[in-house]
């Protein structure tokens, strides 16, 4: 077995059981993940600063609105829901439908760019 | 027999179309007229509050890009004719403030807040600013992202004008990500790469 496919074998693997781990699976790529984030979502968004949104660091397995200081909606601040890979994907086919109420009109139309999208950020874990 | 359904067809077709611009209307004639047209329903069913949160987010996305560039500014990295396009753009930025501002008053909706200079800076990590080139990329990046988020809630619009807006933002943005990417020597965007 060459290094390459140890590496490749070892974020496999890494990515299973953290999706395990979570108790949901995520079977996305973290790598194309990050572009589509990077692409997509980073108008708004950030890893570690709420701007527009909450940051997402550690947004996988998070209780909804619970951001320290950022200005949730009411639908997000009373939501009874914890952000898994299923819930994830809910909210990004449609919030809308998912949180009636809530404040973001960007959804995520193409399952396996979810799937990716969802992959990257449960790879972005708490500090 | 088959003569018949087809115009019975186009009659529905018709008459729903006539009914989609009816609804549609609503907000758009109140738009108009510059009355509050919170409790407009679209063709859809949605209320007109909807499309005013998401023209919120919107809003306060300007806010943020008004800001990076008052940073950009600031930050004395860029030469006068860079800076004097990074001002023409921010006022670009100042423009489609207004008018969301506007168009969220006349939906009845209150506009967001712009936060303070130093709540942006934090949020967008100006620290990490050390060159021109760094700067451009920055505000490069930040106008990208806009052209995808404007092309992303389009389809989130119940109402066809609002829609209409948000496109002509993402055509602003797109001018001013193009303008950035050719002062950094990149290559122009290829076709259909925008909002993907």
């Amino acid at each position: 077995m060459s290094v390459r496919d140890a590496r490749w074998i070892g974020a496999i693997s890494m990515t299973l059981v953290f999706g395990v781990a979570r108790g949901s699976p995520v079977t996305g790529s973290v790598a194309r993940g990050k572009e589509l984030y990077e692409s997509r979502c980073t108008a708004c968004h950030s890893l570690d600063h709420s701007r527009i949104g909450p940051a997402h660091r550690g947004v996988f397995g998070r209780h909804a609105g619970q951001v320290a200081g950022f200005d949730y909606s009411e639908a997000l601040r009373s939501a009874h829901v914890t952000w898994t890979a299923r819930s994830l994907d809910r909210w990004l086919t449609d919030p809308e439908a998912f949180l009636p109420g809530q404040k973001m009109g960007y959804s995520v139309a193409d399952a396996q760019d979810r799937a990716d999208i969802i992959s990257f950020l449960a790879s972005a874990e708490a500090r | 027999m088959i003569k018949h359904q087809q115009s019975s067809h186009d009659t529905s077709r018709r008459r729903l179309l006539l009914r989609g611009t009816t609804a549609l209307s609503a907000t758009a004639v109140a738009l108009l007229a510059g009355v509050p047209a919170k409790a407009a329903k679209s063709a859809t069913g949605q209320d007109a509050s909807r499309d005013a949160a998401v023209l919120n987010t919107a809003l306060a996305l300007e806010h943020e890009a008004i800001n990076a560039y008052t940073l950009g500014a600031q930050s004395k990295l860029l030469e006068k004719p860079v800076l004097a396009v990074a001002l023409k753009f921010q006022g670009d930025h100042k423009a489609h403030r207004d008018r969301l501002v506007s168009v969220l008053k006349t939906l009845g909706a209150t506009p967001a807040e712009e936060k303070t200079l130093a709540v942006y800076a934090q949020a967008l990590d100006v620290e990490k600013l050390k060159s021109q080139a760094d700067v451009l990329d920055f505000a490069a990046g930040l106008e990208h992202g806009a052209v995808n988020a404007y092309l992303g809630i389009i389809p989130s619009f119940a109402d066809r004008p609002l829609a209409k807006l948000a496109g002509q933002l993402a055509a602003d943005e797109t001018e001013h990500f193009v303008v950035l990417s050719q002062a950094l020597g990149r290559e122009l965007p290829a076709p259909l790469s925008f909002g993907v």
